[in-house]
């Protein structure tokens, strides 16, 4: 059996495609139209994937779409009904899109798909899955487990915010569910708000933000106390009661009344590009941490419910990495999976699991160390295609025969402290660039966390890094229970590598603090001692592992910086000519692509000015 | 005729019944609502109202 998983019109549109068990192809729409966070219809990632998998569309078994616009038109029309007449305004701006387009989905994904190709809809029929079944089938189908729980959070899909599932052999059972309004994801996006970064995509700074906060100061305390007061309510099984009098997300075009915000706090909502003051930071920590505390309670429910110790996650909540790595520091799970695309684009593959498993019955053999292929599940470029990139922008580089000198040369160049953007082989699936799209750096430069941000990322100095680990040293370096191929889990920085921090730490502003050194690899290591791992396994991916390896026989390390290959705002480069045009622009020094290296010092003129890309900042 | 039938499987399914004079009435808004922010018929609309 053939599957072609699709998800469009909310965040993130991806096409995902399974043959039999084996993920063909995987990737997001962001990344071919370069709009980040592309909702629209995707047309181009349907056509790579259906082209790497060497079939025609015609010849799928089965479409099958992330969600069901019905019963999201329900939940709209009865959050209305519920709430009139408040949401006046939101009502007359929504229904006509609804009446023009997402109520005729069906019709309109038809049209779409033609657009990719021939496409005939009377040969392939089109199904559609449930939301938070899409992302449950996303965490466990391709996770090593036979039997699992499965616990989906985000902001909302159809009406569900939340589910907790039993997944065993080909089965999935929908045990509970938590309904809209009442969400974590949108709670964390209302403070997402707040603190003047945009929803569904300044998420993960604010979680960048929280160990800024200080802990044991009385502010951060009575905010996290009047989130308990006024905004949330978390009973025993971790499910949210949100005070709707304070938010506007359901019925208004805005997260929360800002007026009644500012009151509660005490200060006015940041806006974007503000100074971020202590009083952020802090409020930043308490949502975490209540965050934290509701991640905590749904777990230990959900063991309560299916009696599993292993545990898959998804949805956009669980690419909350600092819970994550809470879930097995406190042991509330013997096993984790977290799908690593567990947002809004990870619906297409759960799409595509749903017809294979679900709706085509197929037996389900699971796969160690799982079935996502380390994620790297998009478009690769030849050599060749590389080399006639190069050439046609008439870049100087040098083409390797050998890998090893290539990878000692790249090594070298990150231990003198130079910035190396490296684009190898498979396109990664997912938020993260897992080292084939991504900028690597000397994470024992303490200099290098500003410099990444202010030179080559282009975004705010207050943003973390995160360090690319050779997996068998994780225990060298991390408090961390289990390994991290996806850069999901936050751990400790073991003790032995701590610094003695000044006395007055805690005092200081948060920027200033920024610049102590916290330990022997400081620009990973965030305020509060903790890092964001990924662990880099030989079999998964050889050349990364190999040029980590170097590096550590060359400086005792075996631990550098990966960020995502892309400057603020725009989507991770794709193909070799956006990576070279990103590291043109930026103050990146070295750009290996593939087998060829490029310095930047022997670069022909390049005009900026005129050639730099212009992306939104996120 | 395809929307209509998936119409009515969805109102079977989810045994929503009372939502069916609430979704015509909306439909009925929507469509006006697109004409009157569209074309040239806009014009007539606020008679209606």
């Amino acid at each position: 059996m053939i599957i072609l998983g699709i998800s469009a019109y909310y965040h993130d549109s991806a096409a995902a495609i399974i043959s039999e068990e084996k993920i063909i192809a995987a990737a997001q729409e962001e990344r071919f139209t370069r709009k980040k966070h592309d909702p629209s219809f995707p047309v181009n990632a349907i056509k790579y994937c259906v082209e790497e998998s060497g079939y025609d569309l015609n010849e799928m078994d089965a479409i099958v779409f992330y969600d069901k616009p019905f019963i999201k038109f329900e939940r709209l029309l009865e959050t209305y009904y519920h709430f009139a007449p408040r949401g006046l305004v939101s009502f007359i701006t929504s229904i006509p899109v609804w009446v023009r387009e997402k109520l005729f989905l069906k019709g309109l994904i038809k049209k779409e798909l033609k657009k990719t190709g021939s496409y005939d809809p009377a040969k392939v029929p089109l199904y559609f899955s449930e939301h938070h079944l899409s992302h449950a089938a996303s965490a466990f189908y391709p996770s090593p487990f036979e039997e699992a729980a499965i616990l989906t959070i985000d902001g909302v899909g159809e009406w569900s915010t939340a589910s907790i599932c039993h997944g065993k052999g080909n089965s999935i059972k929908i045990l509970k569910e938590l309904h809209f309004p009442h969400s974590v994801g949108l709670l964390y996006s209302a403070f997402t708000y707040f603190l003047g970064f945009r929803v569904n995509s300044g998420e993960y700074k604010l979680m960048g933000l929280a160990p800024y906060g200080l802990p044991n100061h009385e502010e951060t305390q009575a905010f996290e106390q009047k989130i308990y007061d006024h905004l949330v309510e978390i009973k025993d099984d971790g499910s949210v009661w949100l005070n709707q009098k304070m938010f506007k997300y359901a019925t208004g075009l805005r997260m929360v009344s800002d007026r009644k915000w500012n009151q509660l706090f005490g200060f006015r909502r940041r806006r974007p590009g503000d100074k971020i003051e202590q009083h952020h930071c802090n409020l930043a920590y308490a949502i975490q941490n209540v965050t934290e505390e509701v991640v905590r309670r749904m777990v230990k429910h959900t063991y309560e419910v299916t009696g599993q110790r292993n545990i898959c996650l998804a949805g956009g909540v669980a690419l909350n990495c600092v819970a994550n790595g809470k879930i097995l520091e406190e042991g509330l799970a013997d096993n984790i999976f977290i799908q690593p695309a567990a947002g809004d684009a990870g619906g297409a593959l759960g799409a595509a699991y749903t017809g294979l498993y679900i709706l085509g019955g197929k037996e389900r053999h699971p796969v160690h160390p799982d079935a996502m292929q380390g994620a790297y599940l998009g478009p690769e470029y030849s050599n060749s295609r590389i080399q006639r990139t190069l050439r046609r922008l008439n870049a100087d580089y040098r083409k390797y025969n050998d890998s090893d000198e290539l990878i000692n040369d790249a090594a070298e160049f990150i231990s003198r402290g130079e910035v190396v953007g490296w684009f190898q082989g498979r396109m990664e699936y997912g938020p993260r660039a897992l080292g084939n799209r991504s900028i690597l750096a000397d994470a024992r430069n303490p200099e290098m966390q500003k410099k990444l941000n202010l030179k080559i990322k282009y975004r705010e100095s207050f943003r973390p890094f995160a360090p690319s680990t050779l997996e068998e040293d994780m225990n060298a370096y991390y408090d961390l229970r289990a390994s991290s191929p996806y850069m999901l889990l936050v751990g400790k920085v073991k003790d032995q590598r701590r610094k003695q921090i000044p006395d007055h730490y805690n005092d200081m502003a948060p920027m200033e603090r920024l610049y102590i050194e916290r330990s022997d690899v400081p620009a990973v290591t965030h305020m509060d001692f903790t890092a964001r791992v990924q662990s880099v396994s030989k079999d998964t991916n050889e050349r990364y592992w190999r040029l980590i390896h170097r590096f550590k026989e060359l400086t005792g390390h075996s631990t550098i910086i990966n960020t995502s290959f892309n400057v603020r705002g725009e989507p991770i480069v794709r193909n070799p000519e956006e990576a070279y045009i990103c590291f043109m622009n930026t103050e990146m020094d070295v750009l290996v692509l593939g087998d060829c290296l490029l310095k930047k010092s022997d670069q022909p003129a390049w005009d900026r000015e005129k050639k730099i890309q212009k992306f939104k900042p996120d | 005729m395809s929307f209509l039938s998936d119409f009515w499987k969805y109102l079977r399914e989810r045994k929503k019944w009372w939502l069916l004079p609430v979704i015509i009435f909306v439909l009925i808004i929507g469509v006006l609502l697109i004409i009157g922010s569209t074309g040239p018929a806009g014009a007539f609309i606020y008679t209606l109202f």
